[in-house]
């Protein structure tokens, strides 16, 4: 039947002749070009030794700052909860006591401040809510974990370390 | 003999109130955007009102006989109306300026603290420089600071954040036989203490905490305990032998955080209740519940808040998973 298009094209399967049917010249072309490769620049990176350059405003896993003094800045207002739309936030506050002035900056502090990462949709609404610069994405990827409970990230791992601030100046004049 | 009335005009809405109304009452009377806001005045106590200039109008003719308009701005709290006044609020830009004045001058030794303050969520003088304040603060000096004390056991007194609007002492003045505090010294030295750090011990001294329009004075059993808009206001009652026993709990989860009397659009009290109410009794099973309190929807106190179950379109026709997802929606509901 004559085709409408005209664009049909038919195919025909001739019969392989000799060298192609004992299949080495076809082997030897494809290690090549495998062969080929090996001299040719890799284009992947081995990840968590290597890392990509990161966009400035990438976000990762969220950490609890401190402030120049090393008190934490957190004072568990809720407001990033309040702002999370997926609900990953949920913290518990206490007084603080005499003599821990040195540890926490307001008079309120989160005793318990957790994060769920199977639910934090990494939008930075927390960062922006938050009225004591204490939140920001500026960690790296979550990892991956075995159990969903691991997933739930508290103080221990979301409380950045103590630093002295002099230190970190030195260095950077240095 | 008929009873007279007034006509008044207020932001070119009429309304026919009884000779001796207030303009504010007037207003609340018409209800909506034009009713001036008020710190200090309380529809509940007497003699309240006048302190705090935020209700600030604009008379712009004094009555039918006397059409001359007012020579400057009126706390509506304390003018009575007269026939044929005519009153401009939020269609003056003049008292639209005044009151931002008037919120810079009540922010000037407020420690602006709200992410610790226990009143954040429901303080007026937040919704009040959200409304009507500057974004800025153009003051420079070391704001006043206080210890907080405690007056009584339930009760903490944050001084620093203290507006002055004399409610409390009101409340202790016309509910109490006997008050205990009061306002001490003058201009800005002006404080609220009581005499030689005494505690306030009476059956209703709790509502001084209802009554304060900031986060002055605050409830120690709810301290810190949680933030008002993850709880959940839900009206009950109790046969209680002292007062009207007509509260509204605020519920985490399944525990009473918090109990405080019935409040209405003005952030006025319906009822005084007793301190046994509001500090003795937080255990369900004390009160009998009616409802959820119903809460303006732009309200931070309605975030989160699902109530009902409503499934999603997908999954309507699906029985199973409808049971799954209530589940679900039971479980996380009994985490909060």
């Amino acid at each position: 039947m004559q085709a409408l298009s005209n664009r049909k094209k038919v195919i025909e399967q001739k019969p392989m002749n000799f060298w192609e049917r004992i299949y080495l010249p076809a082997i030897a072309k494809g290690l090549g070009i495998t062969l080929k490769h090996f001299f040719k620049k890799i284009p992947t990176v081995k990840y968590p030794e290597e890392t990509r350059p990161y966009s400035k405003n990438f976000r990762g896993q969220h950490s609890l700052k401190r402030d120049e003094e090393g008190r934490e800045r957190c004072t568990a207002c809720g407001l990033c909860a309040l702002s999370c739309p997926a609900e990953a936030i949920t913290m518990t506050s206490a007084e603080r006591k005499k003599g821990e002035e040195h540890l926490y900056r307001e008079e309120k502090y989160a005793s318990v401040y957790e994060i769920n990462m199977l639910r934090c949709i990494f939008c930075g609404l927390c960062e922006e809510a938050c009225p004591k610069e204490a939140i920001y994405l500026d960690g790296p990827h979550v990892t991956a974990e075995y159990l969903r409970k691991d997933f739930i990230y508290g103080k221990d791992k979301l409380v950045e370390a103590t630093f002295d601030i002099k230190k970190l100046n030195q260095e950077k004049s240095v | 003999m008929a009873e007279e009335k007034f006509r008044v005009t207020i932001d070119g809405i009429p309304v026919d109130v009884t000779p001796g109304t207030t303009i504010l009452n007037a207003a609340r009377e018409i209800g909506g955007d034009i009713v001036p806001p008020a710190m200090c005045y309380y529809s509940k106590l007497e003699g309240s009102g006048g302190k705090c200039r935020t209700c600030l109008v604009k008379v712009s003719k004094g009555s039918e006989k006397d059409p001359r308009p007012m020579p400057k701005l009126v706390a509506s709290c304390r003018t009575t109306v007269m026939d044929g006044m005519e009153v401009q609020n939020i269609t003056s830009p003049e008292v639209v300026e005044a009151r931002k004045g008037v919120v810079e001058m009540l922010l000037i030794n407020h420690p602006l603290d709200c992410p610790i303050c226990d009143q954040a969520g429901e303080c007026k003088l937040q919704d009040l420089s959200y409304e009507h304040g500057a974004e800025q603060t153009r003051y420079k000096f070391p704001r006043r600071t206080f210890e907080r004390i405690d007056i009584g056991d339930k009760i903490q007194l944050h001084m620093n954040r203290c507006i002055l609007c004399y409610r409390c002492v009101y409340v202790a003045n016309q509910l109490t036989d006997q008050r205990e505090h009061g306002i001490i010294s003058r201009g800005d030295h002006a404080e609220i203490s009581t005499f030689i750090e005494k505690a306030l011990d009476n059956d209703f001294i709790g509502n001084v905490i209802d009554v304060c329009p900031v986060g002055a004075l605050t409830d120690k059993t709810f301290r810190f305990k949680n933030r008002v808009w993850f709880t959940k206001p839900v009206d009950a009652h109790r046969d209680c032998p002292t007062c009207s026993g007509k509260v509204t709990l605020w519920y985490k989860g399944a525990d009473v955080l918090r109990v405080t009397g019935r409040k209405d659009a003005y952030n006025e009290v319906e009822d005084f209740i007793c301190n046994t109410c509001r500090f003795d009794t937080k255990q369900t099973q004390d009160w009998i519940l009616e409802e959820p309190t119903k809460i303006d929807k732009d309200s931070v106190i309605t975030a989160n808040h699902y109530n009902s179950f409503n499934p999603p379109a997908v999954i309507e026709q699906d029985l199973v998973l409808q049971a799954a997802n209530e589940e679900q929606l039971e479980r996380t509901e009994r985490l909060k």
